[in-house]
């Protein structure tokens, strides 16, 4: 099967919502188990850091929402490249539909980031790379769903908005490595580097469960998204035709 | 050529294209990103006296001592191979103490002394439980805040 034909085949719209029914409960539940026990293994269990205390634990919130919400930026940029070269309505849908999630998964790692700032570095917010590039991607959400929204013709606007989608994720490397390309007040990576997790076991293993629960959660928020917007363009199409006294 | 592959290529190409001119934009930006100058870049680049930037790097050991005013705290900020003596009135973050990384903010005085107006403290990536950590630092494998703390480790 090439890459062509797979994508053809997941963009048959019915066919998709039969396998996201299918995908649907097993997710929902993967989601609340483990992000429950994901909090319970981060609030209760997980050790204090030695020099952070328990102001550590905001860390179980604020770096799988950071993590997610750039991992959506990848889905969205993604799913524009498929929409723009096999014109695939439904990577459109994807990207549209994910759009909003990213957004308040970047709002949340900049909230927490921001209340984690103040009793460890004191202070709110600095104008540093890491801090700064964050904010951009939130910006970049935002304009991303203003577009969509700008523009009447979906055909047109799924266009546009690929584009900025493309344009924008040049942002990403340099979120990733602003903590090391520059002096930042934000520190270097814990997790994803070249030698291995800085973080102790007992502090990590909460953090991935967590990160593993997102993106379950993630995957339910999509997928219900995009089964509402299919349905929403079935519903007006037929009102269209209705209308046109096609069909009664 | 079918027209789908031409589009795939000028993707492809499109986002080369951008990103290689963000990547000249932010090398040609590169002085201007940074949070802060370590002391050995102040010691090259000559900042005037009263213009505002920061300054970041260790809280050198042994050097913290407060003024009997209470208020005042004074202090040498270093990368290990150059420091520069500070001066900071006000609160300062739970996480300082010697050995720690900060970022301070202010302006140098024409006594050489930098006049800081705001202090942050500068935490490491490394995360561990207190138990963790005093048994490295028994075993010897500690390799102390400095170490894990300095500037290359930034």
């Amino acid at each position: 099967m090439t890459l062509s034909t797979f994508i053809h085949g997941l963009a048959n719209p019915t066919r998709f919502l039969r396998l996201s029914d299918a995908i649907l409960p097993w997710a929902a539940g993967l989601a609340i188990a483990l992000i429950g026990a994901g909090l319970y293994l981060g609030l209760v269990v997980a050790p204090a850091d030695y020099q952070q205390g328990d102001t550590v634990r905001i860390m179980f919130v604020h770096v799988p929402a950071a993590w997610m919400a750039m991992f959506t930026y990848v889905v969205i940029a993604g799913a524009s490249v498929v929409g723009l070269v096999w014109k695939q309505p439904l990577a459109e849908i994807a990207a549209k539909s994910a759009a909003p999630i990213g957004a308040a998964f970047t709002l949340i790692a900049l909230v927490t980031g921001s209340l984690w700032g103040k009793p460890m570095w004191g202070t709110w917010w600095v104008w540093d790379a890491r801090l700064t590039s964050m904010l951009i991607l939130l910006f970049l959400y935002i304009g991303y769903m203003a577009l969509w929204q700008t523009i009447d013709d979906p055909v047109r606007g799924a266009k546009a908005a690929a584009i900025l989608a493309l344009v924008g994720s040049v942002n990403l490397p340099i979120i990733k490595f602003s903590v090391d390309w520059w002096n930042t007040l934000h520190q270097p990576a814990s997790v994803v580097r070249m030698d291995g997790p800085a973080i102790h076991a007992s502090i990590l293993i909460p953090l991935l469960v967590m990160a593993a629960g997102f993106t379950a959660y993630f995957v339910v928020v999509l997928l219900w998204r995009i089964k509402a917007e299919v349905l929403a363009r079935r519903i007006h199409s037929v009102r269209l035709m209705q209308a046109q006294g096609i069909i009664s | 050529m079918k027209p789908k592959r031409r589009r795939l290529i000028f993707v492809i190409v499109a986002v080369t294209v951008l990103g290689a001119a963000a990547t000249l934009v932010l090398t040609a930006f590169d002085e201007n990103l940074v949070f802060f100058l370590t002391p050995s870049e102040l010691a090259i680049r000559d900042v005037d006296p009263g213009r505002r930037f920061r300054l970041g790097g260790l809280v050198e050991e042994g050097s913290v001592e407060k003024v009997d005013d209470g208020i005042e705290t004074r202090f040498r900020v270093t990368d290990l191979s150059a420091a520069v003596p500070v001066r900071y009135r006000g609160l300062l973050p739970d996480l300082f103490r010697e050995g720690q990384g900060v970022v301070t903010e202010g302006a140098m005085g024409l006594d050489g002394v930098f006049v800081a107006s705001n202090v942050l403290a500068k935490h490491d990536e490394n995360y561990m439980p207190a138990e963790v950590a005093e048994a490295l630092k028994k075993s010897g494998k500690w390799q102390g805040d400095k170490g894990r703390n300095a500037p290359d480790n930034w």
